[in-house]
């Protein structure tokens, strides 16, 4: 498996999960994560007002030398990123984890929108997706 | 409280509206899970139906189930609601379930009706369940299909009380999606299918000792529900959502299965 991160940002630009898959990303403090996210979730903002044919839904994938940044803007501004290596199915991939986060996350009604997501059920459908430990 | 005062007829929005309202109220005879609303919420009174119209529910030919289906999606996303507003208005776990169970006791009386009409109006003989162990098996079969589209998976016996039986359902539909808190892990969500479970076995004459009522407030109907759900996940993790409806029965309807045998 070449997934290696998961993260999903809400609407306001918070980092609600976030999760690793094997070894090799740098280690950052929870801290770091969270302005990393808001920054994410900045760019996106941008790319998406810098569309010359109007209203656009902004970057889906930003790719490095050697890995691949996958985004998934959904119908209710939450973002949801994959990191890679560059890998031809993460558009699928995020495709289904989107439909995990519908399913186990917004159907649960013990979770509060725009909140940090503490689903067991998320993550356990997560790692049947992914794997990871 | 306002929304009761407003509507001090419609019994149907006592249920949820105020938190102030005890459980007791909620139990007592006059409560609303036994009442009906006085005015109609749906137009019934529709003159000629119009064509290219989904004919109207009431209309509807009743054992025609196959186009009748509900999303489970959307079901998913009311029922999510419901727990929703059921659980700012309670103070603790039992309220919310015992809540849930009143909603699912307001349906369970309707699944009955309906599930009478389906298999008895077409018998030649038509017939009311009056033993335990086959009222059982249809609320098993029958009800479970008519509700959730399935079967339940299983049901037992209890060996340490004989006035226990238990339905047990491997995955329920309803819970699919819901992940209990931590904090909140005596909770089962499936209060509502006992609810459902309680109304049909009341309906059938079990659970509730309806023959002898006491007065002023019959003790039976300030405890709470006969009928309980809990989660029994199973050991090896097949089944985390495994749901068990506990069923106890009133003493003397052991008895009365005595006497028919």
């Amino acid at each position: 498996m070449t997934i290696f991160g998961l993260w999903v940002i809400n609407k306001a630009g918070g980092l609600v999960y976030q999760r690793n898959f094997g070894d090799g990303l740098p280690n950052l403090t929870s801290n770091e994560y969270l302005v990393l996210a808001g920054t994410l979730h900045g760019i996106h903002a941008i790319t998406s007002r810098l569309s010359p044919t109007g209203p656009s839904s902004g970057a889906q994938v930003i790719e490095g030398e050697t890995f691949k940044l996958n985004i998934l803007l959904t119908h209710t501004g939450t973002l949801i990123f994959l990191t890679s290596l560059v890998e031809p199915t993460a558009d699928a991939m995020l495709q289904n984890v989107y439909e995990i986060y519908t399913e186990a996350v917004m159907k649960n009604p013990f979770h509060t929108p725009e909140m940090p997501i503490r689903t067991e059920g998320f993550d356990t459908k997560v790692t049947a997706l992914l794997g990871g430990r | 409280m306002a929304y009761t005062q407003a509507n001090p007829q419609n019994p149907r929005f006592s249920v949820l509206s105020s938190s102030s309202l005890s459980s007791a109220e909620h139990l007592s005879p006059n409560s609303s899970r036994f009442s009906l609303p006085n005015t109609p919420s749906i137009n019934t009174t529709l003159g000629t139906p119009r064509p290219n119209l989904r004919p109207n529910i009431y209309d509807r030919h009743l054992s025609k189930t196959r186009a009748a289906e509900v999303s489970a999606s959307s079901f998913a996303y009311l029922f999510s609601e419901v727990v929703q507003y059921t659980q700012k208005r309670v103070s603790g776990i039992n309220d919310l379930e015992r809540r849930l169970n009143i909603l699912g006791y307001r349906i369970g009386m309707r699944v009955l009706e309906l599930n009478v009409w389906r298999t008895e109006s077409t018998s030649k003989a038509p017939k009311r369940e009056i033993r335990f162990l086959p009222a059982l098996m249809s609320i098993h079969t029958q009800v479970w299909r008519a509700v959730f589209g399935k079967p339940a998976d299983a049901i037992e016996k209890s060996v340490e009380n004989d006035d226990e039986y238990m339905i047990v359902d491997n995955e329920p539909p309803i819970t699919r999606n819901i992940s209990i808190p931590r904090d909140m892990s005596q909770l089962s969500c499936s209060s509502f299918t006992a609810g459902i479970v309680e109304a049909v076995l009341d309906g059938l004459g079990f659970v509730h000792d309806w023959i002898l009522p006491k007065t002023p407030l019959p003790i039976q109907y300030v405890q709470p529900a006969r009928v309980t759900a809990h989660n029994t996940p199973s050991d090896a993790d097949a089944y985390p959502g495994r749901t068990t409806i506990l069923i106890k029965l009133e003493r003397s309807v052991i008895e009365r299965e005595e006497l028919l045998k």
